[in-house]
């Protein structure tokens, strides 16, 4: 099979406008970049009031924000065959960076997560948040779906591998963002729902089982994770403080700059992973509404360009990727809104920090690379 | 063989759009679920989260008010506020906290065995508060570190207002005094009126007024982060918060005279004892003295327990308030009121003479009972027996008044009462009674009234006791001829800001009623005898003004009947009290006063001359000639004028 762009095609023999040409030419889906834009500058101006108005943190946001969309243009444009073949070399590259981070990594925060590049440090658990689904998808391709127990199990194997090494690090929110793209994948390949039930089973047995041979300091531990509001001082800490910032918001917020809890610094991790927070705080109801208004219409527009890709590597890859997205979207406004318990998982595009806005942007590169070149040429 | 799977792309295509849907479906759930919970928070819960963030962002912190001036009746300043210096230590800004506290023990200005307890208090505050590591400072001391200061960094001299007292401990046992607040303060006040006040009023005037004293504090909101730091700023925006000015406490204006005070401290100074002068016509104390004292602004200061542990183990009990607590028998000085009942209930005539041989005895008892000294005063009637300090007239008096009569006739003069005067803490002595001996022993064998326990209340001993205010008191009543005031040493309040006076209206406790007036001269005249050819006659020669008083001499210990007493044999402790009460001038009283010289010997030789030293201080000029009276108003006029 062979993918061949088709300049002339029925959907774009229509005479493209100026602005429509040089979308066309960049092969980038104008609505999903105008929704990218719009929460990326939605998360400037809360960043701008969360980092206390630090200006640094802003320029240094725009220049990650760059830096993806340099990469989502360059993805973009690559052909999703070479992407496919290359697959197996990446995941191998991404395992065998995380080895090396196993044994030299640079310890930051009390994690050894880095690699030191010497101009930049890179976590190679980012690669994986996109090598992991890739591999998935990879493996499937030209499988018969739904999957048999045999890919299933291979498939386990390949997901365990990363997620196992980066959960040694310990970086337990990456390992289960990275599980949760290689799962979905394999839910989007037809996994039967008895199969999902029975892991479901054999989890909940785990879980069962774990919890009877734990000694009772190890049981507080957990639960007061499931329920940090049991140690209001410690693990329950941050998430008070960022249920009194949301829920004094109201409404209409208490004005840009002008959250008590954000701007006092009572909300712990204030621009990082409780950013959530200042933004209902500052803009209430409202400004929350609108931010997920924005996320739900880009997560829509990527599963319908995923329907609209044409072969199994594409659909599995290109839906793993928008829905993932939205994974990170709901475990971070779970856990700041006191739904979920609180692990490091940032507010896609709006959090300050780390790689992972570059990761999500070139996610979102191959998303649309795999859409662009969506016409089958029968061979 | 197993059965071919054909990859369906058709199918597949299918299968991954309604998975897609699924999960995306499912998605959109969660988001539902997610609206729903934000809906909880900044709706349903809005009013709840609000109020906790706004404590979070804003602390109250008091203003403590100025605490109200005392002035004495002439406008003097007696406690006043001022600032004290200490030094504060930021233990975030000092690099090394141990070797900087030990430099300081170097310098003189902390010492060595306080720095662990320093350095535990250092680590139970916060990094940026200012904690205080010296009270206290002398200027010297302020002078020594100033010049050193450089050397340390994040410590500095710092200021607090602390109450004054700038005559040190003159009149202290009628001021109080104020202290830190204890775990026993803490019980009764409201916490809140004392947030950022570390003293209250703890004895005397200071205790007793403390409400008008204290003022009200004010507050000022704060924003602090969530450090606890105070920020200007929240955000780019800058709060509005409240502040309340705080109200000054009333300045209090006292009925005490401090030339008069200082005069009757010096008398007495050097002994123990006490002084309390009253005005006989409103109750105004004019002087309380009970020596000796203390110097109150050590409490003020916050006060180190071996310097509290030398005042409260000191022999000389200088915390003791003799003046409201110390309880003696009256001696003689209660003669010329059994002289009064007498000559009210007509038990004896007053120009009828009795021998007097030194010796008493009741008919069919071999019990005697001595006079003074073993004096013979011969052949004496009821005014000499005043004017010589007759015991053995007294003795017969009093057993033909019987103590039923000398109780009910003595009450109303406050014996065994208190007096009501307007600070706390007075004792109210004992006024024998058959009742009162029921009540107050426990074996039936000792609570009936005998006969000879009558006899010793006509010369002022037995169970017969008093405070030296309750006997300035009774002096006061007869030098007024029956009119009772309650004793004040408050005479009304100042307002601090606008200085509008409020004077209190002196209260009565109405008259001594069923006494002639022609007795109450005579027992002024026999008073006046005693200061002109009695026991005080040394003592009132040559009184620009005619005066009454009355000698006493308490038995502090009981000399066996067959021993003659002598000062010079037993422990100075033990020796009689001394006391003498007078008022002046006789016609027209201007003072009353009672003198007690603890263990001074006879009442003529140790409390008499102090007792003069008052009287004319307060009653002469410059000139050496009696003051005119000076009207009502004038004193309270003076006194608000002055400030």
């Amino acid at each position: 099979m062979i993918y061949e762009e088709v300049p002339y095609g029925s959907r774009t023999r229509r005479t493209l406008t100026g602005a429509a040409r040089v979308l066309f030419a960049l092969q980038i889906d104008g609505p999903l970049v105008a929704g990218l834009g719009l929460i990326a500058a939605f998360g400037l101006i809360v960043l701008y009031s969360a980092s206390g108005q630090s200006t640094g943190t802003v320029v240094r946001t725009v220049m990650r924000l760059t830096l993806g969309t340099v990469a989502m243009l360059l993805l973009a444009r690559v052909n999703p065959n070479f992407l496919r073949r290359s697959t197996p070399w990446l995941y191998a590259a991404g395992v065998f960076l995380l080895l090396i981070v196993a044994a030299f990594g640079h310890t930051g925060l009390g994690a050894q997560r880095w690699l030191n590049l010497g101009l930049f440090r890179f976590q190679p658990s980012e690669l994986m948040k996109l090598a992991v689904p890739m591999t998935c998808a990879w493996y499937l391709y030209e499988r018969p779906l739904p999957p048999s127990v045999l890919s299933l199990v291979a498939l386990a194997g390949l997901i365990l591998l990363p997620v196992g090494l980066v959960a040694l690090e310990p970086d337990l929110g990456t390992a289960a963002l990275i599980a949760v793209a290689g799962a979905l994948v394999i839910v989007l390949a037809g996994l039967r729902a008895r199969v999902m039930l029975a892991l479901l089973a054999i989890a909940a047995v785990c879980a069962w089982f774990g919890w009877s041979f734990m000694h009772d300091y190890q049981r507080r531990r957990v639960l007061t994770f499931l329920n940090p509001q049991t140690d209001p001082l410690g693990a329950g800490y941050h998430i008070i403080q960022s249920q009194i910032a949301i829920g004094s918001g109201g409404v209409f917020g208490k004005g840009w700059m002008n959250g008590s809890q954000a701007q006092l610094e009572f909300l712990p991790e204030r621009s990082t992973d409780f950013v959530f927070a200042v933004v209902g705080e500052e803009f209430g109801l409202l400004g929350l509404l609108l931010l997920l208004l924005l996320y739900l219409f880009v997560v829509a527009r990527s599963i319908y360009l995923a329907t609209q890709t044409q072969d199994t590597f594409a659909r599995l890859l290109a839906g793993s990727i928008a829905l993932t997205f939205f994974v990170y979207v709901l475990i971070n406004a779970g856990m700041v809104t006191g739904l979920l318990p609180v692990v490091g998982v940032p507010l896609p595009l709006v959090s300050y920090g780390g790689s992972s806005v570059v990761t999500l942007l070139a996610g979102f590169g191959i998303l649309m690379a795999l859409y662009s070149r969506r016409k089958l040429v029968g061979s | 063989m197993p059965a071919v799977r054909i990859k369906d792309h058709w199918r597949e295509q299918r299968m991954f759009d309604r998975r897609a849907l699924v999960v995306g479906a499912l998605m959109a759930l969660a988001t539902v679920g997610l609206i729903g919970r934000l809906i909880l928070l900044q709706v349903v819960r809005h009013e709840y989260y609000s109020e906790l963030s706004q404590g979070n962002r804003v602390r109250t912190e008091p203003i403590p008010a100025a605490r109200g001036l005392m002035l004495d009746r002439n406008g003097e300043v007696v406690a006043a506020n001022q600032p004290a210096y200490q030094l504060e230590l930021v233990p975030e800004e000092v690099p090394n906290i141990r070797d900087t506290l030990a430099r300081l023990v170097a310098l003189g200005l902390l010492r060595s065995d306080e720095i662990d307890e320093l350095m535990r208090t250092i680590a139970s505050s916060r990094s940026f508060d200012s904690v205080p590591i010296r009270l206290r400072m002398s200027d010297d001391d302020v002078a020594r570190f100033a010049v050193r200061r450089f050397e340390f960094q994040g410590i500095d001299i710092k200021t607090r207002q602390t109450r004054w007292y700038p005559n040190g401990d003159l009149a202290v046992h009628a001021l109080g005094y104020v202290g830190a607040i204890s775990e026993q303060d803490l019980k009764h006040i409201d916490r809140a009126a004392y947030a950022g006040t570390a003293l209250i009023g703890k004895l005397g005037v200071e205790s007793t007024f403390e409400d008008q004293l204290h003022g009200k504090n004010g507050f000022r909101e704060v924003l602090v982060n969530a450090q606890g730091r105070s920020v200007e700023r929240q955000g780019a925006f800058v709060p509005n918060l409240r502040t309340r000015a705080p109200a000054a406490g009333e300045d209090i204006l006292l009925s005490v005279d401090l030339k008069l005070q200082r005069v009757a401290e010096a008398a007495l100074s050097g002994h123990r004892g006490a002084v309390v002068a009253l005005d006989p016509a409103n109750g105004d104390v004019l002087a309380l003295v009970s020596l000796p004292g203390f110097d109150p602004n050590l409490f003020a200061r916050g006060i180190t327990s071996a310097e509290y542990g030398a005042l409260a183990n000191d022999i000389d009990r200088p915390l003791f308030n003799r003046v409201l607590r110390g309880v003696y028998p009256p001696g003689s000085t209660v003669k010329p009121l059994l002289a009064l009942a007498a000559l009210t209930y007509h038990v004896v005539d007053p120009q009828a003479h009795r021998y007097c041989a030194g010796q008493f005895h009741l008919p069919g008892s071999s019990f005697i009972y001595r006079e003074y000294h073993n004096e013979h005063h011969g052949y004496v009637d009821l005014d000499e027996a005043v004017v010589v300090s007759c015991d053995v007239y007294f003795y017969g008096l009093a057993d033909a008044l019987g103590i039923e009569r000398i109780a009910a006739f003595m009450a109303p003069f406050g014996f065994g009462s208190l007096t009501g005067i307007d600070v706390g803490g007075e004792k109210s002595g004992i006024l024998p009674s058959k009742e009162w001996k029921e009540k107050a022993f426990a074996r039936p064998a000792d609570r009936a009234w005998f006969p000879g326990e009558t006899v010793s209340i006509g010369i002022g001993q037995g169970y017969l006791s008093v405070t030296p205010l309750q006997l300035a008191h009774y002096a006061s009543i007869v030098a007024a001829r029956g009119k009772i005031w309650k004793p004040r040493l408050v005479t009304g309040f100042r307002d601090p800001r606008g200085g509008a006076v409020r004077r209190l209206a002196p209260v009565s406790d109405g008259e001594v009623g069923g006494i002639a007036p022609t007795d109450w001269e005579r027992v002024v005249r026999d008073m006046v005898g005693v200061t002109q050819r009695g026991t005080a006659a040394a003592i009132g020669a040559h009184a620009p003004y005619t005066f009454g008083g009355k000698t006493g001499t308490a038995q502090v210990f009981t000399v066996a009947r067959t021993e003659r007493y002598n000062a010079k044999n037993i422990n100075e402790r033990l020796r009689d009290h001394s006391w003498f009460i007078a008022f002046a001038p006789a016609d027209a009283p201007r003072i009353a006063l009672a003198v007690i010289e603890e263990n001074g010997g006879a009442g003529a030789s140790a409390a008499a001359p102090i007792a003069r030293k008052v009287l004319d201080a307060y009653l002469l000029g410059d000139d050496g000639k009696v003051k005119p009276a000076p009207p009502p108003a004038a004193a309270a006029k003076s006194a608000a004028s002055q400030t």
